[in-house]
């Protein structure tokens, strides 16, 4: 039993290092092959990831997710502002940072469960996106968002090293390589291979925690945790080391994000922001091992193109239809697309949190039974 | 356990679907190919790409959807279609409207949700999927500095839209960006004499600013130019951008002395916070022996329209009024109206003269190469766009003109007829040095052609 499923492990840890390295050929199709929208389905891969692992094990919900994403960006700005473009310093340090922030916030909000435990996280992000905007002014730059001006100090910037972040030289926006298949171009970009290195690694050790003892530990406490105490065993240390964990998970997206375009601004501390993970790991299926990213790659998607289309695609896309049904059809799609992506975005929410349960991978999960119960019963009547 | 073994079925499932997807990947056919581009996103075949990123959620969306028509419209007078617009009234005649150097115009649009992220993601996708050559918009400081930056490192044009923020050509000025809308500075030297002469010199005033670069720069000028007239400033409050209810910030107004309201706000917090002054009796008050007055620095149609009857007699500055009665205004709005059935903001006005602009520097370039475009714009000098003569500084990539100073009409005959312009200040008296202090600290860097 214990091989068994050790080899279906690493089956699947090898199946998903394929779909992150094939990831460019495999979203040009949709539209979806360009290095900004791919770094952003690593970057929120990581996220969600990091977040299911409280969520997902512990069913502790924290509805502030976001402000250590946004801490982990500001340290990263930080390291650039000070040493160089270098990208390994701005990691390190985005990581830490995040992991001091949630252990603080942890600690205290740790201390209750259920609803209050996310409401005092709600109003933990909440303070700290307020913050950013009021009297953190001279380390968050407010609304205009901390960047890089050339009057920064940059010690370690190299003089003939280049003025965009980079790993020692490679660039994080270069493009390497741009096939054309079936008409499709996809993308082969460094930033995206940076991120999805350390998006298989995340998995990996999300991998592990799950099947660790820990884990085990962790899901114990989701189930009931007032049996676990009576039985004199203290959650306390198991608790805060799985939110310190996926708040670094947080901090190491954040900087990441920060990584690929150096901006940070405060609105990626906001509530919606923080609301927003919380989605895609419902949305994919919360406590699978796939489901949070793909529920991450679900609505940056919707994100980047829903929101991207308006009426003169629209006319182009239903330009085959008589002149009347053209105008007929792009009216009635209009309030759904463009900036009536959240609308969409909403719908599909409800449809999938009602008929799927599981999320997405739920989804797929039923189908795979429907589908291997129709392939046995054939196999039985031959 | 149970779980486990779920987990195993799909994986094991997920395998062999995935590697019969892979091997059909592996045999269709794929043309490799190098792109040997000399700039970003040199345009391919018989057509051109446009990025219009705009708000068109947020505080701001109102002004990103009379920009989106305007940007609509100058892509109709570039291709040849419509009434040609004011491609008649430009003092430079490069344009045949055949599109932009024989290039069919066409342009992609995005929404900015007035934040910096949402702004450059949008941004970067009209760059990296749609291969847009120039990126064009904003209808907030913030966020055209967010993208005026990303242009720099991506090598495109940017050109900024409505953007009234010192830092927008000063602080953080950059090569690859170009402004045409006025600042604060500019506000503040136009505003300043028209003050004093209604409402004296001797004035304390009370400054309610938005948060964020635009609210800044504008409050720091108009309190130095209001102050070297000989009013004094009591106090300098911040409100955050996403505010929607400026009550309590209102209330303690009354009781600090000032006899002055000065809001540096715009769109949707402006309509708030004007309402809310109103609302409190501010304007019938008499303090210090004098009326109580409110000054909106940044004005602008869409936002009168919005506060209602509360904008009668309040004074304020703004780049272009559809009232104007010059040959380019004229065109302008007779197009734009016919088009739409209401006359443009100054929003509008900015956006498509940027477009105008863009199409006409290609022509005299001869390319669409950003360095050669940006080489073409500094330093240009032109009229008939409905501003009068005005130039594009080389140094900062500002354009000077003059500031019209308006003021909410008493008796507004229809529901456009809102602003009427008391004073048009001419161009030399609102021009500063490129050094000048509330500019100072930026470098406009080299201009970057990109891949």
């Amino acid at each position: 039993m214990t091989s068994a499923s050790k080899t279906n492990d690493t089956a699947l840890f090898l199946f998903f290092i394929f779909m992150v390295i094939a990831g460019p050929i495999l979203l040009a199709p949709i539209g979806a092959s360009y290095p900004d929208l791919l770094q952003k389905f690593a970057i929120f891969g990581i996220f969600a990831i990091g977040f299911n692992i409280l969520f997902g094990l512990t069913g502790y919900l924290s509805f502030g997710h976001a402000a250590f994403l946004g801490v982990g960006s500001y340290a990263a700005v930080w390291m650039f502002k000070l040493l160089s473009y270098n990208v390994l310093p701005a990691l390190v340090l985005s990581v830490v940072v995040a992991g001091l922030f949630s252990v603080v916030i942890g600690y205290i909000s740790l201390r209750r469960s259920g609803i209050y435990f996310s409401i005092l996280t709600l109003a933990f992000a909440q303070m700290m996106f307020n913050i950013a905007y009021s009297v953190a002014t001279p380390i968050t730059n407010g609304e205009t968002g901390l960047q890089i001006y050339n009057d920064d100090p940059q010690w370690l910037q190299g003089a003939d090293s280049p003025l965009t972040t980079n790993l020692f030289g490679l660039k994080m926006n270069d493009v390497f390589w741009r096939p054309e298949y079936l008409g499709f171009e996809a993308q082969f970009n460094v930033g995206y291979y940076f991120c999805a290195i350390f998006l298989i690694i995340a998995f990996y050790v999300a991998l592990r925690i799950n099947r660790s003892p820990f884990g085990m530990m962790l899901r114990a406490i989701k189930t009931n945790q007032n049996r676990l105490n009576y039985t004199g065993i203290s959650t306390r240390p198991y608790t805060l080391a799985a939110f310190v964990i996926s708040g670094m998970y947080a901090g190491l997206a954040g900087g990441l994000w920060a990584c690929m375009d150096p901006l940070a601004g405060a609105e990626r501390m906001q509530w919606t922001a923080s609301g927003e993970v919380v989605l895609m790991t419902i949305l994919g299926g919360a406590g699978t091992m796939l489901g949070p990213v793909l529920g991450a790659g679900f609505i940056k998607y919707f994100e980047a193109i829903f929101s991207k289309i308006n009426d003169q695609v629209l006319h182009s896309v239903f330009s085959f239809m008589p002149e009347g049904a053209d105008n007929f059809i792009v009216a009635i799609v209009h309030p759904f697309v463009g900036k009536g992506w959240h609308l969409t975005l909403g719908l599909l929410f409800m449809v999938i949190v009602i008929f799927l349960p599981g999320g997405l991978i739920g989804g797929l999960t039923r189908l795979g039974r429907l589908f291997r119960r129709g392939q046995s019963d054939s196999a039985g009547r031959r | 356990m149970t779980e486990k073994i779920k987990d195993n079925q799909v994986s094991r499932r997920k395998v062999l679907k995935a590697s019969a997807a892979g091997t059909a990947f592996g045999v269709a056919p794929m043309f490799f190919h190098r792109n040997a581009h000399a700039y970003t996103n040199a345009p391919k075949g018989g057509s051109v790409t446009l990025g219009f990123n705009v708000p068109q959620t947020g505080p701001y969306a109102n002004e990103g959807a009379d920009e989106l028509r305007a940007y609509e419209l100058a892509v109709e007078h570039l291709n040849g279609g419509g009434d040609g617009g004011l491609l008649n009234t430009f003092s430079s005649k490069a344009l045949k409207g055949n599109g932009i150097l024989g290039k069919k115009v066409e342009y992609v649009t995005g929404d900015t949700q007035t934040k910096s992220d949402a702004a450059r993601a949008s941004a970067k996708s009209m760059i990296e999927k749609d291969g847009a050559v120039m990126i064009t918009g904003g209808s907030s400081s913030g966020v055209a500095i967010a993208v005026q930056g990303l242009c720099q490192e991506a090598g495109v044009i940017f050109m900024a839209g409505l953007t009234h923020s010192n830092d927008t050509t000063g602080k953080d000025k950059k090569a690859n960006g170009f402004r045409h809308f006025f600042n604060g500075y500019m506000s503040g030297a136009a505003l300043a004499p028209v003050l004093e002469k209604m409402y004296g010199g001797d004035r304390v005033a009370y400054h309610l600013t938005a948060d964020y670069t635009w609210g800044w720069t504008q409050e720091e000028s108009i309190a130095a130019a209001t102050e070297a007239k000989g009013w004094k400033t009591v106090e300098k409050v911040r409100t955050p951008l996403a505010s929607t209810d400026f009550s309590s910030y209102i209330a303690p107004v009354l009781n600090s002395g000032a006899d002055v309201l000065v809001l540096n706000h715009y769109g949707g917090n402006m309509v708030n916070s004007l309402t809310n002054a109103v609302e409190f009796g501010l304007r019938d008050k008499v303090v210090n022996g004098k009326n109580f007055e409110i000054v909106v620095p940044l004005y602008s149609r869409l936002m009168a329209q919005g506060a209602g009857t509360n904008v009668k007699g309040i004074f304020g500055s703004t780049n272009w009024h559809w009232s104007l009665q010059d040959e380019g205004s004229k065109a302008f709005v007779k197009s734009f109206g016919t088009k739409y059935g209401f006359p443009p903001s100054q929003a509008a006005h900015t956006t498509y003269v940027q477009t105008l602009l863009y199409a006409d520097a290609c022509e005299r370039a001869g390319t669409f190469e950003p360095c050669m475009v940006a080489a073409a714009l500094e330093g240009f000098d032109f009229d008939g766009l409905g501003n009068g003569p005005t130039h594009y500084r080389a140094d900062d990539h500002q354009c000077f003109k003059d500031v019209l100073v308006v003021k909410g009409k008493d008796n507004p005959t229809t529901d456009f007829d809102l602003l009427e312009v008391v004073e048009v200040t001419p161009r030399e008296q609102v021009e500063y040095p490129a050094d000048h202090p509330m500019f100072a600290g930026g470098d406009l860097g080299s201009c970057n052609n990109g891949a």
